[in-house]
């Protein structure tokens, strides 16, 4: 008793009043479903930013009215211009990796779940965790504002290289006060990452219940603790970064910038910077940024199918959780591989590419231990477990890709082509959206007490499943024939051919976009007409299902956990919770 | 039922894909470099290598899917557990990207850590936004030196040389298409004027990045005449999809005729 | 009789065409306004106009498919007349000028601009079209500091015309296109009347009151030249300017 006593830190009162318990709200599930929520509203929005694009590519000449009028600039008459296109793009990439896929996975399900997972009644520092979301949701708002500015938002990606990024606006439309919004979003959002890391190690460290031993926490938590040491070293990169390129922009330094450029027969005031640094300052970033996107997202796949093949995962806690942690590691050395043309010594290519390849290994023995997991197993095929089915297709799909790219040589004819924008997606975007949607069926009764729509649920998987190949696999093989990315029109000689194929991903990306509003609905008739979610609907194993749908305030009632088994206590239909003082099931 | 739909869409999409790779749907255009063919053959090992992992991997999942979906055995493991995935991944998977490292190191070293060949026909590039613009040395073999203070492109002067005063510089030639001699060396000298923009050819399997600030060396031979796209694969705002030029890669002849007709022009 | 009658039919004839210019230009010019009418010279070797090739973006190349377009910084009629010279009053104006109500016209027609040089009064419109199958940019860049504001927007095959106003006085913004680097116009943002010379080296500004004034010529590559001129009330007054070549 004596050790639960000194984890009371983070217990505090009920908040009282609408607005400490719903908007300011310390606690960590209210948290949660706010991080949630903010995705879920980002990943329409990135949704609809690449409908326009996927449309002006297909059909250059289509106007779309409700384009010109929220910007008459980017989009005069209906028309979209290529500034729009970049903007549209760069905003769709920037709003997708960091305030859908970090967020969601991460941020959104982790705080409602790590605290009641690990027995706990809050994150370790409820106040900080407070300051991340907000600071996060200020990051989204700044993000969305370019959109209203004259200029409209930054055109450089959302890799923002410098010089394009750094000088100002003579380096085009959009590149003024745009890229300047973007940076402080962007800086907003490393601080919210950093706060929000810390609190997850701590809580996981510090606030575990009784008899909770690191072999015994849940995939989830595992992956999520992992994570959050990636995230803690990255976006402490990432923050000076930004920083960085906001002076070059605004104090006249010159970090990025070298001298002797030219801008519009101008001769620009600046000299000494280098741009190779700013790759290597993003990438060193943006490599360990796709495994903090795709963690949590092994995590989730793990701890959700335990529950329904009824049995543990092969080679129990360990072997997945060891492949994690290896590549999280190994995330930190790879980043090279994204410059292998970019200038930087044709030699350092060759030190990178050795350990982009050998990263390969703990992937491949997670993908191993999922698919093998399925044999001899009762699969029930509800909608979770047919996403992280999804899930596992498409990470191969995804992972395969990563061969090419990993080897300059064949690198050199396959970099930005739509073969590496079909990769990515594959890999790290859709991936992890797939994940998070099996996380969002699973948890949705825990998190509002409510079940989802099952029919509604396998009708949006389906159709999803074969609209993302439809369109993404067509996008990488196009790549094959060298179709470059980032054009916002096809007039190259080589490129015109490609049209037709161009426009079948058009109609398979509206018709996947369409599909997510049978999931929008879903969730929103269900949230209220749903029926009531008894506590533990899937017969899980872990401490979120030992408690109410939803859990109360202090997510147990003020019962004192005592952990007895790991998470995946499963044979058949047969299932041990952590805290039954029963002998574990044998055979596992 | 689900679990056999499942499995019908992966092995389909699987069949697809093989289907487009092998008949070459999409396929990278006849190569006319000397180093090509090794980058060519290394992504056709790779494809080979990685082709086979993807349908293994996709059939195999769709197998289990479709024959443990719903079944009311007692599950059971895989016999013998997680080491023969463990060993699989570290030996079957660790042995080919031990043997892709070493073969593509070749083919990569190919390209980038031969010296270039000293009798090679030089050629000064630089990319502004967005078009690009060549410069050969001229008759005495030496470029004049850059101010891009000069720089004036309403009137032409897209490389800030100093004809009027700098004796290098008056007969440089400034191109906007460029042109090669078939199965000459090429060295090229890359330059940005402003942003970051490449360098790309995909018949000649060059793709290099122009970077602000450094002036970077490319080598190649070409084997085949033609006409073929260099184009900006490096985002570089928004005429990045415009910014194109041509190369022309001619008889030693017809090269010199056009070389004649250019510096006519300047 | 026959020639006599022919004269006084023409000299009747004469007499009313007089009459009518004389009403007209009264009812044009009630604040009593003179003209200052003249010819520019370029003194010395014209320099050599760079051939422009435009293979970068074929729609462009094919509408030269005769000679190629050239560079236009020296444009120099057959007699010798130095085109594209901007010239207006840059001292004594009254302040109390009317704005041209016509919207000056920019055209990019075989991605080049038409005209290359233009001059405006602060506060006219501007109209940019674009007659080209290609997209352009149109990219002005007054300078940092002088009241007028840079931009920078697309204007592709189809789009709408694009409109602008000048708030400051400014000689000149040059005015380019990145997509096609070699394009390049300058715009003469002024108050009062104005003229720019055409092949043949001759401008004409109209509509001003009689006064003592410094005429400005402006050329991008020569730079400016400034005369006084004295108009007497409705009395055309000729002024002629020459540049030397470098």
């Amino acid at each position: 008793m004596a050790e639960t006593m000194a984890h009371a830190v983070a217990h505090h009162a009920p908040p009282q009043g609408f607005i400490r318990k719903y908007v300011f709200s310390i606690d960590h599930k209210v948290i949660g479903i706010q991080y949630t929520t903010l995705s879920l509203v980002a990943a329409f929005v990135g949704m609809a930013l690449s409908w326009a694009m996927r449309i002006h590519l297909a059909w250059p000449d289509m106007r779309l009215p409700i384009l010109g009028w929220l910007s008459p600039n980017g989009a005069p008459g209906g028309l979209m211009t290529p500034e729009y296109y970049l903007s549209l793009m760069t905003m769709h990439g920037t709003i997708m990796a960091f305030f859908v896929l970090t967020a969601a996975p991460f941020a959104g399900f982790g705080n409602f779940m790590l605290p009641i997972q690990v027995g706990a009644a809050d994150m370790a520092f409820p106040r900080l965790n407070m300051a991340s979301f907000w600071v996060t949701f200020t990051g989204f708002l700044l993000a969305c504002a370019t959109f209203f500015i004259p200029d409209g938002p930054p055109l450089s990606g959302w890799t923002a290289y410098a010089p394009l990024s750094a000088v100002g606006s003579v380096a085009g439309p959009g590149q003024g006060w745009g890229q300047n919004l973007w940076g402080l979003s962007i800086a907003l959002f490393c601080v919210a990452s950093l706060l929000g890391s810390l609190n997850f190690i701590v809580t996981v460290l510090d606030l575990r219940t009784k008899g909770l031993k690191m072999s015994r926490l849940p995939l989830s938590t595992w992956a999520w603790f992992i994570d959050a040491w990636v995230s803690l070293l990255a976006f402490a990169v990432l923050l000076p970064t930004c920083l960085l390129l906001v002076l070059d922009r605004l104090g006249g330094t010159s970090f990025f910038i070298p001298g002797g450029l030219v801008f519009n027969d101008q001769l620009q005031p600046h000299s000494g910077g280098s741009p190779l640094l700013f790759q290597h300052l993003f990438w060193f970033f943006g490599h360990p940024e796709v495994y903090i996107i795709i963690l949590p997202a092994f995590g989730l796949v793990s701890h959700i199918m335990p529950t329904f093949i009824g049995k543990p995962l092969v080679g129990g806690w360990k072997v997945i959780t060891f492949s994690e942690i290896a590549v999280g590691t190994l995330s930190f050395v790879v980043w090279g591989h994204h410059m292998f043309v970019s200038g930087m010594s044709p030699y350092m290519a060759m030190v990178f590419s050795v350990p982009t390849l050998f990263i390969t290994i703990p992937s491949v023995i997670a993908v191993l231990v999922w698919v093998f997991s399925l044999y001899g197993a009762n699969i029930r095929f509800d909608t979770p477990m047919l996403y992280s089915l999804g899930f596992i297709s498409l990470f191969i799909t995804g992972g395969i890709g990563g061969f090419f790219l990993a080897q300059p040589s064949t690198d050199s004819y396959l970099h930005a082509t739509s073969f590496v924008v079909g990769h990515f997606h594959f890999t790290m975007g859709l991936s992890a959206i797939f994940a998070t949607f099996a996380g969002f069926y699973y948890w949705f009764p825990k998190m509002f007490g409510r079940m989802m729509n099952e029919k509604l649920g396998k009708l949006h998987f389906w159709l999803s499943f074969i609209g993302v190949y439809c369109v993404f696999i067509t996008m990488q093989l196009t790549g094959m024939s060298g179709a470059v990315r980032r054009y916002s029109a096809l007039v190259d000689d080589f490129m015109v051919p490609l049209i037709p194929a161009y426009r079948f991903m058009t109609i398979a990306a509206l018709l996947l976009g369409a599909a997510q509003f049978i999931f929008l609905y879903n969730v929103i008739w269900s949230r209220f007409k749903g029926p009531k979610a008894p506590d533990n609907p899937w017969g899980a194993t872990t401490l979120e299902w030992d408690t109410t749908s939803p859990p109360p305030f202090d997510n147990f009632g003020g019962r004192q956990l005592v952990v007895h088994h790991g998470p995946m206590e499963y044979d058949g239909d047969e299932s041990l919770m952590q805290t039954s003082p029963e002998p574990s099931i044998a055979g596992t | 039922m689900a679990g056999k739909i499942f499995a019908a869409i992966v092995v389909l999409v699987t069949l697809a894909t093989a289907y487009c790779v092998i008949a070459h749907v999409w396929w990278m255009p006849v190569d006319i470099s000397v180093h090509g063919p090794k980058i060519d053959q290394q992504l056709e090992e790779t494809m080979l290598v990685a082709g086979l992992l993807f349908v293994a991997g996709q059939v195999v999942l769709a197998a289990f899917v479709f024959l443990y979906g719903g079944a009311k055995n007692r599950p059971k493991q895989i016999p013998g557990g997680a080491k023969y995935l463990v060993l699989f991944a570290f030996l079957i998977v660790g042995a080919e990207i031990l043997a892709l490292s070493f073969v593509g190191s070749k083919a990569w070293g190919a390209v980038y850590f031969e010296a270039p060949d000293p009798n090679s026909l030089h050629i000064d590039v630089q990319a502004g936004q967005f078009a690009y613009y060549f410069r050969y040395p001229g008759p005495d073999g030496t470029f004049g030196a850059l101010h891009p203070e000069l720089i004036n492109e309403g009137n032409q002067n897209f490389f800030g040389i100093d004809t009027d005063h700098d004796p290098d510089a008056k007969d440089d030639i400034v191109t906007a298409e460029m042109a090669i001699p078939v199965n000459k060396p090429i060295l090229l000298t890359l330059h940005s004027k402003d942003v970051g923009h490449s360098f790309d050819v995909r018949e000649l399997r060059v793709q290099q990045d122009f970077v602000p600030g450094l002036i970077i060396p490319i080598h190649f031979t070409a084997t085949q005449t033609g006409r073929f796209e260099i184009v900006c694969t490096q985002l570089c705002g928004l005429g990045h999809y415009n910014m194109k030029a041509y190369l022309s890669v001619l008889s030693q002849a017809d090269y010199d005729d056009w070389l004649k007709k250019q510096a006519a022009m300047q | 009789m026959k020639a006599v009658a022919k004269i006084a039919a023409m000299v009747s004839a004469l007499l009313v065409i007089a009459a009518g210019l004389l009403y007209s230009s009264r009812t044009v010019s009630a604040a009593a306004q003179g003209q200052i009418t003249g010819t520019i010279k370029l003194d010395g070797q014209v320099p050599h106009q760079k051939p422009i090739d435009m293979s970068k973006d074929p729609s462009c190349a094919q509408t030269h498919t005769g000679a190629p377009a050239t560079a236009e910084n020296v444009v120099v009629g057959p007699n010798g007349g130095l085109a594209n010279v901007v010239v207006y009053i840059s001292q004594g104006l009254s302040g109390n000028e009317s704005v041209a109500s016509q919207p000056v016209k920019m055209e990019q027609k075989g991605c080049q601009y038409f005209p290359h040089v233009l001059a405006m009064n602060v506060g006219q419109h501007l109209t940019v079209l674009n007659d080209d199958k290609t997209a352009h940019n149109i990219h002005p860049e007054p300078k940092p500091g002088g009241g007028n504001i840079p931009w920078n927007k697309s204007q592709m095959e189809g789009s709408p015309a694009v409109d602008a106003v000048w708030s400051t006085p400014e000689v000149a913004i040059p005015v380019k296109c990145n997509i096609h680097p070699w394009m390049r116009a300058y715009i003469a943002v002024v108050k009062g009347p104005f003229g720019v010379s055409n092949e043949s080296g001759s401008f004409k500004l109209d509509g001003l009151a009689a006064g003592t004034y410094t005429l400005t010529a402006w050329h991008e590559t020569y730079g400016t030249q400034t005369q006084t001129v004295t108009i007497a009330a409705g009395k055309p007054v000729s002024v002629d300017f020459t540049f030397k070549a470098k």
